[in-house]
């Protein structure tokens, strides 16, 4: 290719669109991503980041818009694409009834790895998950954490230069997931570049760059800190009281505020001037029975921006 | 195509199949079972039919000819009854499939007239078996009027000469022993390659649906091509192994003669395999559960092979509409050729048109299969 500057992004999306008969899964969505870079797709189950993955490996046709995986066309080249691919599905989809050492082998004739670099790679995955000595083992015997990790050596044995993830870390317990993460970014270093999407909030930040995604729209894109900082449209206030509910009802519509979240038993409270509003909001809370026990500001987090992006999506729709 | 991602294939499937039991069953002990139950149980031969007697002469005549029942391998006497009502309850119940009445007069009007007759009883409830069994119950009466015949002619002084204008000699070609096990046995090995191509191919494709193994492999530059030859190599095999295994029990188990050539014999057996495999794998496809597909993979293989290719029921004695859509049932080619190759030993060139009609069958089919598959989850 000589294509310059972003052209040679491996991963091209450009106002992706699927409907599933009247149902828009994916909305016009456009994104890139750079070599090395790990893009993460967050977002509420359904909001589309599995079809817009899918349609990036040639597993689903786009309905409109055009995506290109390695310079190489999804709906034109869809072979070319996923020799250059490494996918994990969201569902474990490796072959329960083979063996640890079946699995890769199969992946390793599918994608063609030569036979005399293929032990060596073998070795690699199965060490790097973690299941050196169970190479013997049927696949489904093994727990989820090791299951995944496995996927994810099936989906590196061809070395490719580009790796969908599908989020490989649900329902794997924090210590497997931080191990996960951990080999994400070694191959992130290599210059492989990575798409993974996940709804645990915590993982946006091991992410280059995060997608939000919501209803089938990108709602915002940029790397975790810009988004902070860049899309919270006030400041944040912890309150800690002794009855929420009573409390959001005062808190919406009270002067100076703009949008009240509950997490877990504190509310987080987005204000015009957290220095203001830190000294008008007890009195409207004692007002209504409400005792503050801690009213402070705090740093927003992925999930706060979250909050109120999705937020804002809904009164646009 | 590349042959490393086709062998990568085969090796996956042969390891699936060598780890599901039901697969297992079905390729190795459905053969035995169709070999024991169909050898053994099915015969389609008339040999000792139960036959209960009513002799309401009791004479030495009548007695003689009751024998004659008694000797002939085709029958064996149950019992003797005194009454009507006692043969109308044997009929019933089916402790005997004919009963022979002998009439009190029987031997009266013999000498008198010189002609008498007895009375048989038929269960026809099974039509075949009551036509075989009438005639040879006429042999045996024959026999008996020709005893009388010679008889009364030594009584009277004449020479001892039977009269008997035209007589048909036959002799059966083919399958000398009229044993039935002679063309049930190489019909057995068709069912058992329908078998094995409808129930083990028509899981092959919606297993990986059912257990989401197909949302990676559609992931993965594989060919639908070589999806399809690797997924039916090792059904292929099995079947062959199968085949050879029928052969082997036929032959020297059951002792069917085998006067082909192994060679067509192989040809016949492997463009069978190829529109089973073929048709198993369009089912599976696009049924993607696998349950359905097994359901309707014997229905579109075993069910035709079974009834409309001629293993059990001749084709020729079936109404014309049918007989024109057994030309649509593979399976016909395939009987029909097994059955040449091991009763009359018929060699490539006389089987051109079973064989040819086969090819066609296995080609249009193997099109189609290859084409069926498309790497999409839409």
């Amino acid at each position: 290719m000589t294509g310059s500057g972003k052209n040679d992004d491996p991963v091209v999306a450009e106002n992706l669109v699927k409907r599933f008969g009247t149902f828009t899964a994916v909305d016009r969505i456009s994104f890139r991503i750079a070599r090395g870079e790990i893009v993460g797709f967050l977002g509420p189950n359904g909001a589309g980041k599995s079809t817009t993955i899918r349609m990036l490996c040639g597993l689903l046709a786009p309905t409109e818009g055009r995506a290109t995986v390695a310079g190489f066309d999804v709906t034109r080249e869809p072979e070319r694409v996923r020799e250059r691919i490494g996918y994990m599905s969201q569902k474990f989809s490796l072959y329960g009834d083979l063996t640890v050492a079946e699995n890769l082998r199969f992946y390793g004739g599918i994608y063609r790895v030569k036979s005399a670099v293929l032990p060596e790679r073998m070795r690699f995955a199965v060490a790097m998950a973690g299941l050196a000595g169970r190479e013997d083992a049927l696949v489904r015997s093994l727990a989820g954490g090791w299951k995944q990790r496995l996927a994810l050596g099936c989906a590196i044995l061809h070395r490719p230069p580009i790796l969908f993830l599908d989020e490989p870390t649900s329902g794997v317990d924090p210590e497997s997931r931080r191990r996960f993460w951990e080999l994400i970014h070694t191959m992130a270093e290599d210059g492989v570049s990575v798409l993974v999407s996940t709804h645990y909030m915590d993982e946006a930040e091991y992410c280059n760059r995060i997608a939000l995604i919501d209803r089938g729209r990108l709602i915002a894109l940029d790397a975790p800190g810009e988004l902070k900082r860049r899309s919270l449209d006030g400041a944040l206030l912890l309150v800690e009281c002794d009855t929420l509910g009573p409390a959001i009802a005062a808190l919406q519509g009270a002067p100076g505020v703009r949008e009240v979240a509950t997490f877990g038993n504190t509310l987080h409270v987005l204000v015009e001037d957290a220095e203001a509003s830190r000294v008008t909001l007890p009195p409207v809370l004692a007002a209504k029975g409400v005792h503050v026990t801690r009213i402070v500001p705090i740093a927003p987090t992925i999930e706060d921006i979250f909050v109120q992006l999705v937020g804002r999506n809904a009164e646009a729709a | 195509m590349r042959l490393n991602r086709l062998k990568a294939m085969a090796v996956k499937e042969t390891l699936q199949v060598w780890r599901d039991p039901r697969s297992l069953l079905i390729a190795l002990l459905m053969p035995f079972m169709q070999l024991i139950l169909l050898g053994y149980g099915v015969s389609l031969d008339i040999k000792h039919l139960p036959v209960c007697v009513f002799d309401r002469e009791a004479s030495q005549n009548s007695q003689a000819l009751l024998k004659g029942f008694q000797a002939s391998e085709y029958f064996t006497i149950v019992e003797a009854d005194a009454n009507y009502r006692a043969v109308t309850t044997a009929l019933d119940r089916g402790t005997c499939r004919m009963a022979i009445v002998v009439p009190p007069d029987f031997t009266e009007r013999l000498t008198d007239t010189g002609a008498s007759s007895i009375q048989a009883l038929v269960d026809a409830t099974d039509t075949n078996t009551a036509n075989i069994a009438t005639g040879y119950a006429q042999a045996v009466v024959g026999g008996f009027a020709a005893n009388v015949q010679l008889e009364a002619a030594g009584a009277a002084g004449r020479p001892l000469q039977v009269m008997a204008p035209v007589a048909l000699q036959s002799r059966v070609w083919f399958n000398e022993d009229l044993s039935s096990r002679n063309f049930i046995i190489p019909g057995v090995i068709a069912l058992v390659m329908a078998l094995v191509g409808a129930e083990l191919t028509s899981l092959t494709i919606s297993r990986e649906w059912e257990r989401g193994t197909m949302e990676l492999l559609v992931s993965t530059p594989v060919t639908p091509m070589e999806v399809m030859l690797g997924k039916l190599a090792p059904y292929f095999i099995i079947g062959l192994l199968d085949a050879v295994f029928c052969l082997a029990v036929g032959v020297f188990w059951f002792g069917v003669p085998f006067r082909g050539e192994l060679v067509t014999l192989f040809i016949a057996t492997s463009l069978f395999l190829v529109v089973v495999l073929g048709i198993g794998y369009l089912i599976s496809v696009n049924i993607k559960s696998q349950v359905g597909a097994a359901q309707i993979g014997l229905l579109v293989t075993l069910m035709p092979t079974t009834l409309l290719s001629g293993f059990a029921f001749p084709i020729d004695q079936m109404p014309l509409p049918i007989q024109g859509v057994t030309y649509l049932v593979f399976a016909r080619y395939y009987i029909t050729a097994l059955k040449a190759l091991f009763l009359k030993g018929s060699g490539l060139h006389d089987l051109a048109a079973p064989l040819a009609a086969m090819a066609i069958y296995a080609a249009v089919v193997a099109y189609l299969a290859a084409r069926a598959f498309r790497k999409s989850l839409d």
